[in-house]
């Protein structure tokens, strides 16, 4: 018997303790949370399992779109002089843009710098030619029944791009291939995957999400209850 | 070969329910966050209402134990987990002898992080979901919170299946948790001061390794 097991003190109630302190730890990370995470997340890119670059995929049908080059078509139609029907070809003789811009989804995760490559919606409008009265765009996915719209005026920003690459790849599946819209001051669900009509009309409507309660409006940092 | 009980029938439906719901939640879970695996499988708003129904289950199952099983003998058990004495807290510090309890002190911390850990499943679980339908309920660091104590809970399930299922010195202990009973020269060997001392020798405590 060595004089470690003497009678010691009265046991210590260190469970209750570590239980307590784990729950509200957790609880307040709802507030801290998200900073810790975005400082650790060049440790966390190299742990297995950790998704790559911080992506997830959201979808809302049972399956993804599958992309066919030879029958797939951009269609623009509703308020403009001329309809258009285009194929990728058409999409990549026309100027091409690039920019690298932050992802951010609305349940809280973020890809930064992200490089995408497209078409801008002034190049399209110019063969188009919106009349007067079109004051919005809906964007219809071919992953049924998801849309979303925007007003002309958001359409215009600088950064709004219809994307075929992503990363100096063509856009993968997953991220809405072939085609997808780019609006990196607007949450990810205004960002429609697997674009495959435009239609101008007088005002935007509430599209998949936000037929569901989120905001029309979906500014980064100043909606769906965020403030910043 | 003498057998002494360790774990009644309530503590092992306790245990089982809590790993079988912890398993499928992992499995629709990772379905819904790794991309290789969403696009793998797909039917995301399928699998998202599995999962979300699973958490639901797995809660109300172990509730539904706690409450028809033995209540008295949870509590004791619950005291037991709660309680680290001298010897523990030895243990924990890798200094021997320290004879140990029916549970040793790591298995005393991970039971208690496992019943925070499905506090705070419970509570982002119930945020994400009520997160997608109204935005007063929507936080940025929600899903930080699910998926950090998911990769915190899989760690430390992973060390738990090693010393259960693989360790040669410690996976007799899988008997205690399916069948109920544990050798008595094994509980003699690793939990000194709850196993009953060989036969026609008074109780002593200690001993340990």
């Amino acid at each position: 018997m060595s004089d470690s097991v003497e009678p010691g003190p009265e046991p210590k109630r260190y469970g209750r303790g570590l239980f307590l302190v784990t729950v509200a730890g957790g609880i307040s990370s709802l507030a801290w949370g998200k900073g810790l995470w975005s400082h650790l997340s060049a440790a966390t890119s190299s742990i297995p399992f950790v998704p790559h670059g911080g992506w997830r995929i959201y979808t809302v049908a049972s399956t993804m779109p599958s992309f066919d080059p030879a029958t797939w078509r951009l269609e623009i139609g509703g308020l403009v002089e001329k309809p258009l029907s285009l194929s990728m070809a058409d999409l990549r003789a026309l100027p091409r843009a690039r920019q690298t811009s932050t992802f951010h989804c609305v349940t809280g995760w973020t890809v930064d710098n992200v490089h995408w490559a497209g078409v801008r919606l002034t190049d399209l409008f110019a063969q188009a030619r919106p009349l007067p009265r079109a004051g919005g765009l809906e964007f219809v996915s071919a992953e049924q029944p998801y849309t979303d719209s925007l007003t002309m005026k958001q359409a215009l920003l600088h950064d709004v791009m219809l994307a075929y690459e992503m990363d100096h790849a063509p856009l993968p599946r997953e991220h809405g291939s072939p085609l997808r819209l780019v609006i990196p001051e607007m949450y990810g669900y205004k960002n429609v995957k697997w674009l495959n009509r435009i239609n101008l009309v007088e005002q935007p409507q509430d599209g998949y999400w936000e037929q569901l309660g989120y905001d029309r409006d979906a500014w980064v940092g100043r909606s769906n209850g965020y403030r910043s | 070969m003498r057998y002494v009980r360790r774990f009644s029938r309530t503590e092992r439906a306790v245990h089982w329910v809590n790993a079988v719901g912890f398993f499928v939640l992992l499995g629709t879970g990772l379905i819904l966050y790794l991309p290789s695996l969403s696009i793998l499988v797909g039917r995301r708003p399928v699998v998202k209402d599995v999962h979300f129904w699973s958490g639901i289950a797995w809660v109300g199952a172990l509730a539904l134990v706690a409450l028809l099983g033995d209540r008295r003998g949870l509590l004791r058990t619950a005291r037991e987990l709660d309680s680290f004495d001298a010897d523990d807290r030895r243990w924990l510090r890798r200094l021997y002898p320290a004879p140990q309890g029916r549970f040793n002190a790591g298995q005393k911390i991970n039971a208690v992080l496992n019943a925070a850990f499905l506090v705070l499943f419970a509570v982002s679980g119930t945020l994400l979901f009520f997160g997608e339908r109204d935005t007063r309920f929507r936080f940025a660091s929600t899903v930080v919170l699910h998926d950090g104590i998911t990769l915190v809970a899989t760690v430390l399930l992973v060390g738990h299946l090693y010393l259960a299922v693989l360790h040669p010195a410690t996976r007799h202990a899988l008997r205690g948790m399916t069948l109920g009973t544990v050798r008595e020269d094994w509980a003699r060997e690793h939990h000194a001061k709850w196993a009953p001392p060989p036969a026609g020798q008074g109780r002593e405590t200690g001993g340990g390794t």
